[in-house]
């Protein structure tokens, strides 16, 4: 199990703004170790975003999104105290959830 | 919001490698590999459903002229078009093209921002596809000092 997100949620008027960074290698596929072999490559491919149980957004990301991988976006009509759930996905198949709380 | 039918139909419609996470069932995604392996900005924005894509003003990207550090460039995507179902982040001369794909919903507004590798100097694109399956975009250079990719 990877490391835990960090996610940090604030309220605005009728909308919140949510960064999160991520905790993932990012291995882009096009590295290659001492001896030559090209290590494969490992990154998230799927992230979800829920408010309050809700899916609001969902993402697809190729091997080229940095290391520890920050996201920002917006969600619409989310207030203080809401529940924002971040998911995601990587192509070895973990995963990792996280929820924070609306501030 | 889009039903798990509309989801799964739209898959459908995408050709390429389909893969269901299992994690949401209700929401059933699919890894878009065939958009990812796209080594152009057309044939990424055309797997990803949308046609010639046409620059438009309502789309924006947001970006440094200067990267130091090709591993790390923070790199923002928006645009105040309607009734826009996704939003594509490329990077010409990466690789492959495509950095990342959002799909929008109406509860979150068309912005995002994220970090990416890039190989070298290259134009940026954010695309938006709506939901009749045109594509607007914006393009915007950004010079690499240290490249990203390699090691």
């Amino acid at each position: 199990m990877a490391d835990p997100m960090r996610i940090r949620a604030q309220a605005a008027g009728d909308k919140a703004t949510i960064r999160v960074l991520m905790s993932h290698e990012m291995e882009s596929g096009q590295r290659k170790d001492g001896n030559g072999k090209i290590i494969p490559a490992w990154h998230i491919q799927d992230v979800t975003a829920t408010l309050n149980g809700k899916v609001v957004m969902t993402a697809e990301w190729g091997p080229a999104v940095s290391k520890n991988p920050f996201l920002q976006f917006t969600i619409k009509g989310a207030k203080a105290g809401d529940k924002v759930g971040i998911t995601w996905k990587d192509n070895k198949g973990d995963s990792r959830s996280d929820e924070a709380t609306v501030s | 919001m889009q039903t798990r039918r509309e989801t799964l139909k739209h898959s459908a419609a995408v050709a390429g490698l389909l893969a269901s996470t299992g994690l949401f069932p209700q929401y059933a995604q699919a890894f878009d590999k065939a958009a990812f392996d796209a080594k152009s900005v057309a044939e990424a924005v055309k797997a990803m459903g949308g046609a010639a894509p046409v620059e438009s003003k309502d789309v924006t990207i947001t970006g440094p002229d200067i990267a130091e550090n090709g591993a790390v460039v923070p790199l923002g995507v928006s645009t105040s078009l309607t009734n826009v179902k996704r939003m594509l982040l490329l990077v010409e001369k990466n690789p492959s093209a495509l950095i990342a794909m959002f799909n929008i919903t109406p509860d979150v507004e068309a912005n995002f921002a994220t970090r990416s590798k890039m190989g070298q100097s290259s134009d940026v694109y954010a695309v938006a596809i709506t939901n009749d399956g045109k594509a607007f975009f914006a393009k915007k250079e950004v010079k690499v000092t240290l490249g990203g990719c390699g090691g």
